[in-house]
């Protein structure tokens, strides 16, 4: 087994366990903990893959700002352990074979799909984070553009939510 | 060099376990998460077929999902914290406004 493909079968197993222990924990803050260490094993994909900058931005707004966001909410709300009832149990016995038919049919889908892409596939070097900055403030610039507008709406509507009303 | 369908498993394995966390977890916090985890899922397959397919945009796409997805953690954790203040409780079961 070459070392490349070591170290993906090391990270998916990270990964895949990162979120069976989310479902499992019945504590907000333990599964917040197992999606980042889901996060930062998919950050190290992203690095096998050649992609450098897609790895530092999700090491430092996924696992940084957005996971830090969920912690302080989880602190700030006192969140304890979440409560069943016999609906939820109904939930997980009709939803758990639902979910890994789902999980199946998505993966044989793709996994029959990709002979088409290998063929497409040339061989060369991954592009650097020059070419990828240079596709983003080129050809997507007018979507760029777009985010910020969307940054901001969701800025106003954070706002608007999160203060009390008057008295 | 990592065949691209493994990639594409693991995404649609990591997207099935955030499904299994939405239908399960009643802890509206978790809940947010499991979205979170789908959308990761997501960019993992979109990274995969940026690098077979030797092309960028896959990479810039996953830029744009992670903006969408702090925008909507900002605002997903605003509205957590209305219910929270206004129903004393984080269980999803309790907020039932819109039922009969």
């Amino acid at each position: 087994m070459n070392a490349p493909l070591l170290v993906f079968f090391v990270l998916a197993t990270m990964a895949v366990l990162g979120a069976l222990n989310l479902i499992l924990q019945r504590h907000p803050i333990h599964s917040a903990l197992s999606l980042i260490v889901v996060m930062v094993a998919l950050a190290g994909l992203y690095l096998l893959m050649g992609a450098e900058f897609v790895a530092a931005v999700q090491i430092i707004v996924y696992g940084g700002a957005i996971m830090v966001l969920f912690v302080f909410v989880i602190m700030l709300l006192n969140a304890g352990v979440e409560e069943h009832t016999n609906a939820s149990k109904l939930a997980g016995i009709a939803g758990v074979p639902l979910a890994v038919a789902l999980m199946g049919f998505l993966a044989a889908a793709v996994a029959r799909s990709t002979d088409t892409v290998q063929a497409a596939a040339q061989t060369g070097a991954v592009a650097p984070t020059k070419a990828l900055a240079n596709l983003l403030f080129q050809g997507f610039v007018y979507p760029f553009e777009l985010t910020s507008f969307l940054i901001l709406v969701a800025i106003l509507g954070a706002i608007v939510l999160a203060q009390r009303e008057k008295a | 060099m990592v065949p691209t369908h493994y990639y594409l498993i693991l995404s649609a394995v990591l997207f099935g376990l955030g499904v299994v966390a939405f239908v399960f977890k009643r802890n509206i916090i978790t809940i947010f998460m499991s979205i979170e985890l789908m959308l990761n899922a997501v960019n993992l397959a979109f990274v995969a077929f940026s690098q077979a397919l030797n092309k960028l945009d896959g990479q810039v796409f996953v830029l744009f999902v992670i903006v969408v997805a702090a925008a909507e953690a900002a605002v997903g954790l605003g509205i957590i914290i209305l219910i929270a203040r206004n129903r004393q409780s984080l269980n999803v079961e309790r907020v039932d406004l819109l039922k009969l």
